[in-house]
């Protein structure tokens, strides 16, 4: 599937699209889908939450575990894909697309600089794990 | 889901294997062993093969001990008699029974499926986790009796094939009539050209299914893991890893050691009554389990539906409608056939009634489940019993 270019991505294996000014789509990349196996529950944040960077924002549950999604950058919640609570299964499908998480204001845009680029982030990959 | 990277995790004959088949490897119980196949289309799809098709596991991480004596002093029944809770002369030559080793407290050394394979000649099944431990308190604890305890674990690879067409992939391997072996019984086969191979019509999944024991050098158990795998592609056989041999078993209410049962539960807790022959005489645990049901249980076992938004997991406490912590889960999971969310949980006798409400406390939420019945799911077909035939002798 690889890596969208325009996307940002975190260690933590979260995307952010930048989608206006200030104001982005945060989702989980296909390498963490593909970790996690079948995804069967979606946990969203409430909308007008504010997050730091690296805080939890939201929770993707397989059969066996849950993982955090943790935020890219500070933020604010905007919208949350409701769909994924009914068909989280979009998660393993669409990771870049349908199954975004969450559309937030960037409440730092500074903090952009140290998110990895696309193919940092795909170099970063094959030695990370969930 | 991280790949395991822990040193001294031992490896079952057929880890390459299951390594050249993608698998997602985890430690278990101190193996290592496959959790999900991305190749079979992971654990949901594996799940779903053994309720509609058939799946095989390697399951050469459990442990095996024989337990064998000379005829005339019988004393290898009177020592499994005195180890084990069920009642182990009902068994006749070729039949098997789930049992359990418990302390004298009345609590779980380790469950057991115990096979007589000769009139004084028995082969204990038990957990992988708990092998070292329970062989060393067989030994123990027979040690009165006139009979051998060996440790039989390494000498095996076991494979499970289980599924509505388990036996007709067990038909191709065999021209042994297998089908009429009942369930619980178990026999010796030529099995995938493999003489005198132990075939037992035994499981984990709440479904038909054969478990066999074959020799546990690699290249044995790769050539029988290989002619499964080929006599069951036709059916739509898939490997199988440990994810859904969790799932399946949690449907049909089928204990796990360190959840359901463990050295601080005990029987009538778990609710494993049916298993224990209180009046078959003289067993470690008896006295403290009539003391105990004397007393009254302050926790039972029982099956929860979740019926709000929320998965129950192992370990999260359950709470009554006030917020109060009245038990916790022993295992829970989404269960892929019934497509709810399920658990088993202990819980106070009181509130353990079929319909009652309680909650669970899903990291932070209160989440409502309901008590239901169990298990969860049960077969459509009744298993063949044991009445419909075993097969005597060698083939």
């Amino acid at each position: 599937m690889g890596y969208p270019g325009n996307y940002r991505y975190t260690r933590q294996h979260e995307w952010i699209e930048i989608n206006g000014t200030g104001v982005g789509s945060v989702g989980i990349t296909d390498f963490a889908q593909k970790q996690l196996g079948d995804v069967v529950f979606v946990g969203l944040p409430k909308v007008g939450t504010t997050f730091k960077g690296g805080e939890e924002l939201a929770t993707v549950e397989s059969t066996k575990a849950v993982f955090e999604v943790f935020a890219p950058l500070s933020c604010e919640v905007l919208d949350v894909n409701r769909s994924l609570e009914s068909a989280p299964e979009k998660v393993n499908a669409d990771p870049y697309g349908a199954a975004w998480f969450a559309k937030v204001r960037i409440l730092d845009p500074a903090e952009l600089e140290s998110l990895m680029d696309a193919s940092a982030y795909e170099a970063f990959c094959p030695e990370s794990k969930i | 889901m991280a790949e395991s990277t822990a040193v001294n995790l031992r490896k079952t004959a057929l880890n390459g294997v299951h390594r050249a088949l993608g698998a997602k490897m985890v430690a278990f119980g101190g193996w290592e062993m496959p959790v999900e196949y991305p190749s079979s289309g992971g654990l949901v799809a594996e799940h779903k093969a053994v309720r509609t098709s058939v799946g095989v596991f390697d399951v050469s991480h459990m442990g095996d001990i024989r337990v064998y004596g000379k005829r005339a002093s019988q004393a290898a029944l009177a020592a499994l008699e005195h180890l084990t809770m069920n009642q182990v002369s009902r068994l006749a030559v070729g039949q098997a029974q789930y049992s359990a080793m418990l302390y004298p407290a009345g609590t779980f050394v380790d469950d057991v499926i115990v096979h007589r394979l000769k009139d004084q000649d028995f082969l204990l099944v038990i957990n992988a986790g708990t092998g070292e431990k329970d062989f060393h308190w067989a030994r123990d604890n027979a040690q009165d009796f006139d009979c051998e305890v060996i440790d039989l674990s390494d000498t095996y690879t076991q494979l499970a094939i289980q599924g509505p067409r388990a036996i007709d992939v067990i038909a191709k391997l065999t021209d042994s009539p297998l089908s009429r072996l009942g369930s619980y019984w178990c026999t010796y086969a030529t099995l995938a050209g493999l003489k005198d191979t132990l075939v037992a019509r035994t499981g984990y999944t709440g479904e038909d299914g054969f478990e066999i024991y074959v020799p546990s050098d690699p290249e044995t158990s790769e050539d029988v893991w290989e002619k499964v795998l080929s006599a069951g592609r036709e059916f739509g056989m898939v490997p199988c890893g440990l994810g859904a041999r969790n799932t399946l078993r949690l449907e049909a209410r089928l204990p796990l050691y360190g959840h359901e049962i463990s050295e601080s539960i005990n029987v009538w807790e778990a609710g494993l009554e049916r298993f224990c022959r209180m009046e078959k005489g003289e067993f470690i645990g008896r006295d403290a389990l009539r003391r105990a049901k004397e007393s009254g249980l302050s926790r039972t076992l029982a099956g929860l539906e979740i019926v709000e938004r929320g998965i129950a997991r192992d370990g999260y406490r359950i709470l009554d409608e006030a917020g109060n912590a009245i038990g916790a889960v022993s295992s829970g999971s989404p269960s892929p056939t019934l497509g709810k969310n399920i658990a088993l949980a202990f819980v106070p006798p009181e509130s353990a009634a079929i319909g009652s409400a309680v909650y669970v406390d899903v990291r932070g939420q209160k989440v409502k489940a309901c008590v239901v019945p169990t298990p969860f799911y049960k077969r459509l077909r009744p298993r063949p019993t044991p009445a419909d035939a075993h097969l005597g002798g060698r083939s």
